[in-house]
């Protein structure tokens, strides 16, 4: 369990987080979301002491964080940034293994667990335990940030934007492999996003800053259901006005020729089915069937371009 | 590249030949030496020459190239920012003092030999290799150093194993300039009487002996160009592998 108690930051006579408190369950993913500027950045950096609170303190597992060196606390809780700032000039293997060989973990342990998390991430051990981080794609430039950070099986995961700097299509995917990865390991997580779509897919718990001070923390439903300030309520409007226009589309008006792989969706349903369809099975596309009949598919990217088309 | 492949071996042949086996270049030399005159300078080895000058621009570019990584990655700590402006005139200071003056100045203190030339050389490799690590250390990929600090490398450890491997390749840029500069200035260093191969020229220069001139220049300047080389070949071999 995190409890975060009063914590404030102050720049000068700003405070870039006002007196926020939180608890977070172990095993859970808290979205720390707002606009530019809020605060959720600082507030993600006082947690692993990257900046030193103005006040307030933040509790892991019962123990004051500020009771360990900053360093050594660090190797404890995980961090995944945007840009993913791996080592350019170490392989793979070595910046996945890079906290585990602080930690004086065994070579041969090291080497373990950095193939486990290279296939955990759906990336062959043996075609990129030794390449360099510029021989790899954006996305799995990402994915090695991540497992670096979860190599030493931390106590809790920091991200701050980690998908920022992915193109949309596969920001889509790395959330759901996230979602999945943080399923099969129990890890707790702390997200921050600016975007309320990712908040309320990938959060079990969201809280929403503005200008410093937590607004809300509650559960997405409640999010949605009840937004505690018309700050929330108009970042949660903003998502929705785009899936409210894609329920009112049917499948049967973007169908294509071609084929798509797991269970079809019927030309009755809606966009807004057809797209959770695919973020919930991590798929880019899905079969569209008519009578039972798969008659072609339906693609992620043309739910994309239909909701961008209106909004 | 084709070029290098070929070129590079013959200019390597070409300096063994000249410092080995000088008697071979008479008849390439003769016509620039004066009448009757001796073709090839006698009083001293090439080999035993080049090793003295080079043995020279090592050590002194060795010793600007610890004090001024050092004083580069102190002055890029949050607590030695202050004196970056002050490490920066004195680094510039020992640039603008020209070697002549250096060594007439250091003579007196330290003796004929190759004291003068070291410290002189030693004062002007500072700055290059000063400026470039100082580059280098202030631009390093931002993410790259949030992370390390992030998933708790200590600072020494950050400095040793992401800022100073991160920093090498540009660093080496300066070292290089240094050593390059340091191997044509030690030449001036025989008239303080340092063994070096500037003693061939200024022989040369003294008697109206081109032949000399043009001896002990084109072994300086293969040593340079060769030395240049393997040193750019390096820098793009650790780039490479940061797949720069
Ligand atoms: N080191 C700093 N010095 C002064 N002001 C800062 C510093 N870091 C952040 N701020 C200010 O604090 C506020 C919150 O910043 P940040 O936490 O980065 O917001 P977010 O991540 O939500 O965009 C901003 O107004 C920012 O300008
Ligand atoms: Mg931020």
């Amino acid at each position: 369990m995190i409890e975060i108690d009063r914590i404030t930051k102050t720049y000068g006579t700003v405070n870039a987080v006002d007196a926020v408190s939180m608890t977070v369950e172990t095993g859970s993913i808290t979205v720390i979301v707002g606009t530019s500027g809020s605060g959720k950045t600082t507030l993600l950096r006082m947690i692993n002491r990257l900046e030193e609170p103005t006040s307030g303190e933040v509790r892991i597992n019962g123990k004051s964080t500020s009771s360990l060196k900053p360093h050594l606390l660090r190797r404890r809780i995980g961090y995944a940034i945007q840009g993913h700032g791996l080592f350019p000039h170490h392989t793979v293997a070595r910046n996945i293994g890079a906290v585990p060989e602080l930690l004086k973990w065994s070579r041969d342990k090291i080497n373990a667990r950095v193939d486990e998390l290279l296939a955990l991430f759906s990336m062959d051990p043996a075609e990129f335990r030794d390449r360099f981080p510029a021989e790899l794609s954006g996305g799995q430039q990402q994915r090695v940030g991540v497992a670096r950070a979860l190599a030493p099986r931390p106590d809790l995961l920091l991200m701050d934007e980690p998908f920022g700097a992915l193109d949309p299509i596969i920001r889509t995917r790395a959330q759901a492999d996230l979602r999945q990865i943080q399923r099969k390991l129990g890890s707790t997580i702390m997200l921050v996003t600016h975007d309320m779509e990712e908040a309320i897919s990938l959060g079990d718990h969201v809280a929403v800053m503005d200008a410093g001070k937590l607004v809300q923390y509650a559960p997405p439903a409640e999010i949605i259901a009840r937004p505690a300030t018309d700050f929330v309520a108009n970042m949660v409007g903003d998502v929705e006005r785009p899936l409210r226009l894609l329920s009112l589309i049917s499948v049967s008006e973007i169908i294509e020729p071609g084929e798509a792989e797991g269970e079809a969706m019927p030309e009755t349903a809606s966009l807004r089915d057809a797209l959770s369809a695919c973020l919930w099975t991590g798929r880019d596309a899905l079969p569209a069937s008519r009578g039972g009949k798969v008659v072609g598919r339906v693609t992620l990217k043309a739910i994309r371009a239909r909701a961008g088309a209106h909004a | 590249m084709k070029i290098g492949l070929i070129l590079r071996p013959a200019l390597i042949a070409l300096l063994l030949a000249l410092v080995l086996r000088p008697e071979w270049f008479v008849p390439i030399f003769a016509p620039f030496a004066p009448e009757g005159g001796p073709v090839i300078y006698q009083r001293a080895s090439m080999l035993s020459l080049s090793v003295s000058h080079l043995a020279i621009v090592a050590l002194a570019s060795a010793a600007a190239t610890i004090v001024a990584v050092t004083l580069a990655i102190l002055v890029t700590r949050p607590a030695g920012a202050a004196f970056r402006p002050l490490s920066r005139t004195i680094t510039n200071m020992g640039q603008t003092f020209p070697p002549v003056a250096v060594l007439a100045l250091a003579v007196p203190a330290l003796g004929f030999g190759a004291g003068p030339t070291l410290v002189a050389l030693f004062l002007y490799g500072l700055l290059p290799i000063f400026e470039n690590a100082v580059t280098a250390l202030t631009n390093l990929p931002r993410a790259t150093m949030e992370a390390a600090r992030g998933i708790g490398l200590s600072r020494w450890q950050c400095l040793m194993r992401v800022e100073l491997p991160l920093a090498l390749p540009v660093t080496l840029t300066g070292i290089r300039l240094s050593i390059v500069i340091a191997l044509g200035t030690a030449t001036i260093g025989s008239t303080v009487a340092a063994r070096t191969l500037g003693e061939v020229i200024i022989a040369g220069l003294l008697t109206n002996n081109t032949a000399y001139v043009l001896q002990g220049g084109l072994i300086v300047g293969l040593f340079a160009v060769l030395i240049y080389d393997a040193l750019v070949q390096l820098e793009l071999y650790l780039l490479g592998r940061m797949g720069g």
